[in-house]
């Protein structure tokens, strides 16, 4: 299987990458790990005339701290988001769960950027990202703007990305002390996207929960936040009937596809069981 | 749709080939430079066949084009031997019997080599996760992980081979 042709461009900095969109427009794509654009190009799900390689830019590649604040460039890849000393210590939820993203050769390559650019529900990095408060700085013709994760998934592989911006950077704020965290993904084999997964990041105050972001993916177009299901659990002591009262209120907002991973019903049932395991495991560790 | 001069060091050698941007980097080293080692395989980026080092690291070579390595250090099974000495991994799989068609065993001795230089004294489960993008479907695992403790046991003993 070979892509259909297009031109190659690889340009050095951003605003080279963002001049191009401009000039060649709806006929370009940017090209970053290739992880998911060069499989759809194979299947002619997508036949762009020109391809900008966004690997040769350094400006994209990186974590740093921004005060409290950890900046990932875009084209930051899932193995090095796993070696990282900073997101370790800031945001350990994520390079924790990149190691349950596809497998080693294809963690070399996949970025976080493209994994949240690509707008796939399948993809871990958008519930991911709406759980850790995230926002993704976006650069295009009229400079930068940033915007938030929640409301940024728009639908499958629809996002708020305008076709003439590039995403520069992803944005989360380190983690509170006494927060939890955990995300709990079931997939049929290594390397597979979820059945269903589910992102908590919570935070402790005595035996309440004082924050809660509660993501889901893939069980519906887009990755979500479970916001009702928040509710269910904040200001409120962690209980068994609590807990019940969250995961019925995440399964109730899931709307998944009928693929070769499972009928709706079975996959509805499954978010509920990765709901209930991440909230558990968040809570324990939140101590 | 304009072809593009390249140069690659593949193996040690240095390539300068005009290429097709669409051209992928297996059939660039299987069509291009006859190194029919890498194979294909799925072709869809999971069984792991192709899998040869980029600039020091594990890349699915189906799901890579070859214009992307302008100026990069490429490493196929072919130049894992050194002068003939077989390379620890291509030994272990030997001595172990981590074969028996052959076909996921080039894919499978790159992505060893190269994780054994990622972590040299690997557990069982940090072997198995390390070796997870690679499909076999005729050896099994068992004796995939004994060829690879058995390369890392080698490598600690004789470094630098
Ligand atoms: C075998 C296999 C298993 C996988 N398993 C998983 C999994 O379990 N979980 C998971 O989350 N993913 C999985 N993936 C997908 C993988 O993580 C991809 O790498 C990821 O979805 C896309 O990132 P990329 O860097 O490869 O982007 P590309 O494929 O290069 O691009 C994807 C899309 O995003 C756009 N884009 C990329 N970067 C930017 C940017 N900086 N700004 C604007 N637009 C951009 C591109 O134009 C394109 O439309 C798997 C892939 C494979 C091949
Ligand atoms: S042929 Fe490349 S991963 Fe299977
Ligand atoms: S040895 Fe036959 S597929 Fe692995």
């Amino acid at each position: 299987m070979i892509p259909p042709k297009f031109d190659y461009h690889a340009p050095k900095s951003v605003a080279e990458a963002v001049a191009l969109l401009e000039q060649l427009g709806s006929e370009a794509k940017l090209l970053a790990g290739g992880h998911s654009l060069l499989p759809m190009m194979k299947l002619r799900f997508a036949q762009p005339e020109h391809l900008i390689d966004l690997n040769r830019i350094p400006e994209l590649r990186g974590i740093c701290l921004d005060g409290d604040t950890v900046v990932i460039g875009a084209m930051t890849v899932e193995n090095e988001l796993i070696a990282s000393e900073v997101l370790r210590e800031r945001v350990p939820l994520l390079g924790e769960a990149a190691r349950l993203i596809a497998d080693p050769q294809v963690r070399n390559r996949g970025t976080i950027g493209g994994d949240i650019a690509h707008g796939d529900p399948g993809n871990d990095h958008p519930a991911l990202s709406l759980v850790c408060d995230a926002q993704f700085v976006l650069q295009g013709p009229n400079g930068r703007r940033t915007v938030d994760a929640h409301g940024f998934f728009l639908g499958t592989y629809m996002t708020q990305l305008e076709e003439s911006e590039v995403m520069v950077a992803i944005r989360i704020p380190s983690f509170a002390t006494h927060s939890g965290w955990a995300y709990e993904k079931l997939k049929r084999k290594t390397g597979d996207w979820a059945t269903a997964g589910c992102a908590v990041v919570l935070r402790r105050s005595g035996d309440v929960v004082s924050h809660i972001r509660i993501g889901l993916t893939n069980v519906a177009p887009t990755a979500l936040r479970a916001e009702a299901a928040e509710q269910a659990l904040l200001g409120q002591p962690f209980t068994d009937e609590n807990i019940a009262r969250a995961v019925a209120a995440a399964i109730a907002i899931t709307d998944p596809a009928d693929d070769l991973r499972g009928d709706p019903e079975y996959k509805t049932a499954m978010a509920g069981v990765m709901v209930k395991r991440a909230l558990n495991t968040a809570w324990a560790r939140s101590a | 749709m304009a072809k593009k001069l390249i140069s690659v060091t593949v193996n040690g050698k240095l390539e300068e080939r005009a290429v097709e941007p669409r051209t992928l980097l297996i059939h660039f080293l299987r069509e291009e430079l006859n190194l029919t080692g890498a194979h294909i395989g799925c072709e869809t980026s999971h069984c792991g066949a192709c899998t040869v080092d980029v600039d020091g690291v594990s890349v699915k070579s189906c799901t890579h084009l070859a214009v992307q390595c302008d100026g990069a250090h490429v490493t196929t099974v072919e130049g894992l031997a050194n002068k003939g000495v077989l390379h620890a991994v291509q030994e272990g799989f030997y001595k172990e019997h981590g074969l028996q068609c052959g076909f996921c065993t080039p894919g499978m001795l790159m992505r060893a080599s190269n994780f054994l230089k990622e972590n040299p004294n690997p557990s069982e489960d940090e072997i198995r996760m390390g070796m997870s993008g690679n499909l076999c479907r005729c050896t099994g695992y068992q004796n995939i992980v004994k060829a690879v403790q058995y390369a890392a046991r080698k490598l600690q003993e004789a470094p630098a081979a």
